[in-house]
């Protein structure tokens, strides 16, 4: 098997290893680091479990080649508290119940996440259409939407 | 309604309150564990099965030579390899794990391929050689009824005179209502990780929502002892239903694979192979014949409620059970035949989905109040009303078709209350001025009520078991038969254990279902779960204050009976000390400090054969109003309101139970709307990943959702401090968004409309467009 080299930061720390060219972003976020919080739903670039931050912008990490985020900066869900203390964003979710089953809700936070720094201040309806590339099967999206309006306003 | 409460049912804190998901801090720092995220043993190797590509036809022969040599192939199974049972299933046993002579459906497991990767081991699958000799395949209804193609035999439910009623009754009409099916879409998809353990033990983390039946079905594949294998699960990622037979599949093969290589081995279905393996909720038609009077009120009714079951039995046969029973969803029918046909086709196994036949039941019999009311130019609620079972317990419209009676009737208190908060009245009429002033944009409303039945239908597995244990410096840890998939069993039981010894619920400790610590268990199903583990923990930690308060009454000379477990304190008259230091004292003077908890429902009974007895321990009361609007030119619907009023009894946690129903009445509008599943003139399913089957996403869901609980709801049964199932009920909530669709469509075209379900905008364009019909 050939290898390429990549580096990256993920959570603030930088990564350098060898790597299958055809590694998905997922697999070496989930597989090589071990960080397990962000879900794989679909496999497919449908659901949104699988979001991260690539240098600051939501992105699908199963929709990407590990290859292509060589020389970026990551965070995942993992890396969103500061020590023991949840992003207001987390927090928020926990608030308002905005989980169930809790499969979809790392993706979910980190695409609201990207949500208030494009539109600090959504109406409920930029709220209702900024998530419609993360799937939930258990909510019916109202604590989502309300955790987010909280986060807003945090 | 108000009644007094028996002591077992006055609770001092833990429960009734609404704390979040036990999981939920985890949840959002990503630090919850599927079973994907569990570390891997070194060597872990990875599953993928080949599938068929022919609908029904003989199996000729199969080369695998080059799945075999293909790059991180392990192994290649086949039922060859099999020492145990070949074929598996819940009731019948009619799947073979790797097809041996024939195929049924296009997807069937054929082998499975064992590999260092999945991706190797889905390229490998691919790579084989299959000569069918290929047959039609059976997939429509009437084909099947031609054929004589079943699962199960028919069966035929019979009150009354149903043919005389209808020949007599002033009015009558007949109709034809589809029902298609809907795929569970677990976010997490279907996974099992299989660890061999010492002298031929297998430990199975098993994303399932029956353990005890995964456990089982692992021997019997392995030809060994159940008490040979483990099954855990901690959490699913969602399951709906689609976890509670289908999951054993995955695990069988996980751990076939395990015990012959003696490696641990995790088969997870990559999402286009879950939808193409795996089951989806059973689709329905129903055809109908009913007499009536000019209040709407139905004399008699006779029905054929076809099912189509896919290739195996599964659970058709309870589900179809369910469909027939709910047909008369909160209304009296005195003379009713209703005929029940469970098709055998060759698509996948239909199977469990939140509601297992009550959503389809409930939706024919609402159709058929539409058509009446329709026919007769009456506003549906008028024949709703005029149809409900009595709330008088004594009346013979108190008795249902299947001779149970109704004891807890609250629906027109209910619905009354619904149209009040809703404007009902105010809405009808501002509905139907839109709709004489706007030609191309519709409206439609509709209110419909929910009335859902409590208890397996199979009454053997009403029974739950729990195990509790109080370490000696006082913390508590609780293990039942429950498993936790998103809907919050985990944290009421929880609150249950914490209420009876007076603590706080972050001192009771949850652990994941284990084969090992409760057996026998039941599946977490027909939303009982916290109704018979609630109940079953609560007995374990009765048992345990019993023998602290006996141990306390007779150190220190007072009554056990006066002994209280309050706020963090064991207390008798003038006594008290704090919990911890009772249970060290107890330890000391060895007291067992650990007890099992076992519940079993009372009063239920159920012929499966007449389907006549009281299947049920109580009834699910709810209702909900929605307005939609559809465009005729584009048949683009939207749900613009929606009201809900459901009464969960004295909720255990009110923030769960609201979450359940914002959930249920969601994933039901799913099904009656956007998801669709379509199977071409071969039997290929084409629909088989989200691109394609549309499940609602937040910007479905409108602003004005207005959700509330039943204040007045109580459970007049000894339920688990009176509180009411609600899993399934709300989703069923969700026939006002189709025949609010239905409500518009009529407006656009008169008469009564021929709509099927899902109501697409395919759909529902065919429908406007179609002329009026008498
Ligand atoms: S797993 Fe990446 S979008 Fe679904
Ligand atoms: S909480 Fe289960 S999918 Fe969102």
């Amino acid at each position: 098997m050939t290898t390429e080299s990549i580096s990256l930061t993920v959570n603030g720390q930088p990564r350098r290893m060898d790597i299958d060219p055809r590694t998905l972003l997922v697999q070496l976020i989930r597989d090589h680091l071990g960080l397990t919080g962000t879900h794989v739903g679909c496999d497919t670039a449908q659901c949104g479990a699988c979001t991260v931050h690539v240098d600051g912008r939501a992105v699908k990490s199963c929709s990407i080649l590990a290859l292509q985020a060589d020389g970026t900066e990551v965070t995942t869900i993992e890396g969103l508290a500061t020590g023991d203390e949840l992003h207001p964003m987390q927090q928020a979710f926990r608030d308002c119940h905005g989980l169930q089953c809790g499969y979809c809700t790392p993706g979910m936070v980190m695409s609201a996440i990207e949500l208030l720094k494009h539109n600090p201040q959504p109406s409920e309806q930029q709220i209702r259409e900024g998530l419609e590339g993360n799937i939930c099967r258990c909510t019916g999206y109202q604590n989502i939407v309300k955790a987010v309006q909280q986060a807003a306003g945090a | 309604m108000k009644r007094d409460l028996p002591a077992s049912a006055v609770r001092t804190g833990a429960v009734g309150a609404a704390l979040p998901h036990d999981s939920a801090h985890l949840h959002v720092a990503g630090a919850a564990t599927y079973i994907d995220d569990i570390p891997e043993l070194a060597g872990t190797l990875h599953i993928a099965v080949g599938m068929s590509t022919v609908a029904r036809g003989r199996l000729v022969a199969m080369q695998l030579d080059r799945v075999r040599a293909a790059a991180g192939v392990v192994a290649v199974l086949g039922h060859a390899d099999i020492p145990g049972e070949k074929c598996i299933g819940p009731v019948k046993h009619d799947e073979p794990v790797f097809a041996i002579d024939r195929v049924e459906y296009i997807g069937q497991p054929l082998f499975a391929v064992v590999a260092t990767s999945l991706e190797a081991a889905r390229r490998a699958a691919r790579l084989a050689q299959v000569t069918y000799e290929e047959e039609p395949p059976i997939l429509d209804y009437d084909d099947a009824i031609r054929a004589n193609s079943h699962v199960l035999p028919p069966l035929t439910l019979v009150t009354g005179d149903a043919k005389a009623a209808i020949a007599a009754a002033p009015y009558r009409l007949s109709n034809r209502l589809l029902m298609g099916g809907q795929e569970q879409f677990y976010l997490e998809g279907q996974i099992a990780y299989a660890c061999p353990r010492e002298d031929g033990q297998m430990l199975v983390y098993s994303s399932t929502q029956h353990p005890t039946e995964t456990q089982f079905t692992v021997a019997h594949v392995l030809g060994v002892a159940p008490s040979q294998v483990v099954v855990e699960c901690r959490r699913m990622g969602g399951a709906f239903g689609g976890k509670e037979t289908q999951a054993a599949y995955f695990a069988a093969v996980a751990a076939l694979a395990a015990a012959k290589l003696k490696r641990a081995v995790k088969f997870r279905a990559d999402r286009d192979d879950d939808f193409m393996l795996t089951g989806k909720r059973h689709e329905f038609r129903a055809d109908y014949e009913v007499g009536f009077d000019a209040s709407g009120r139905i004399l008699g009714l006779e029905m054929t409620l076809a099912s189509r079951c896919g290739w195996s039995a599964d659970l058709s046969g309870s589900v179809n059970d369910r469909a027939v029973m709910h047909v008369s969803n909160a209304y009296h029918l005195a003379n009713v035949t209703i005929r029940s046909l469970r098709l055998k086709t060759n698509q996948q196994s239909a199977n469990a989905f939140r509601g297992f036949g009550g959503p389809q039941g409930i939706l024919a019999g609402e159709h058929v109040i539409d058509d009446i009311a329709r026919h007769l130019k009456l506003d549906p609620l008028a024949v709703r009303k005029a149809n409900f079972y009595s709330a008088d317990p004594s009346s013979p419209r108190a008795m249902t078709h299947y001779g149970m009676r109704v004891e807890d009737n609250v629906i027109l208190e209910l619905v009354t209350e619904l149209e009040a908060s809703s404007e009902y009245a105010r809405r009808r009429a501002a509905v139907d001025q839109w709709n004489a002033r706007e030609p191309l944009i519709k409206r439609g409303l509709a209110l419909t009520p929910v009335m859902f039945g409590i208890s397996f239908t199979a009454s053997f597995l009403n029974q739950a078991g729990a195990l509790l244990h109080v370490y000696h410096d006082g913390s508590v840890m609780i293990n039942h038969a429950a498993t936790e998939m998103g809907q919050g069993v985990y944290t009421k039981v929880a609150q249950v254990v914490a209420e009876e010894f007076g603590l706080q619920v972050r001192q009771v400790r949850i652990t994941a279902t284990d084969t090992s610590k409760v057996p026998n268990t039941s599946p977490t199903a027909a939303s009982s779960g916290a109704d018979l583990n609630g109940k079953a923990a609560q007995a374990a930690a009765r048992e345990i204050k019993a023998r602290l308060a006996a141990f306390c009454a007779s150190t220190h000379g007072f009554d056990a009976a006066t002994v209280e477990f309050r706020d963090g304190r064991v207390m008798a008259g003038a006594w008290e000390r704090p919990w911890e230091e009772v249970v060290r004292a107890a330890y000391m003077a060895r007291v067992s400090l650990s007890s099992t908890g076992f519940y079993s429902v009372p009063k239920v009974g159920f012929d499966p054969a007449t389907l006549k007895g009281r299947p049920f321990y109580y009834f699910a009361y709810g209702a909900a109003v929605s307005e939609v609007a559809i465009d005729i030119l584009t048949g683009e619907s939207r749900l613009l309101r929606v009201d809900v009023l459901h009464d969960v009894g004295r909720s255990l946690n009110p923030a769960i139970d609201r979450g359940q129903v914002e959930g249920g009445f969601v994933q039901g509008m799913g099904w009656l709307t956007s998801e669709e599943l379509v199977w071409d003139a071969h039997g290929r399913l084409r629909t088989h990943a989200p691109s394609t089957y549309k499940i609602p996403v937040s910007s479905d869901v409108p602003e004005a959702f207005k959700v509330s609980l039943w204040e007045r709801g109580e459970n007049v049964e000894d339920s688990i401090f009176r509180s009411k199932a609600v899993g399934e009920p709300p989703l069923m909530l969700a026939s006002s968004v189709f025949l609010a669709i239905r409500d518009a469509v009529a407006a656009a075209r008169g008469g009564v409309p021929a709509l099927d379900a899902p109501a697409t905008p395919e759909r529902i364009l065919l429908a406007c467009s179609a002329g009026p019909a008498a």
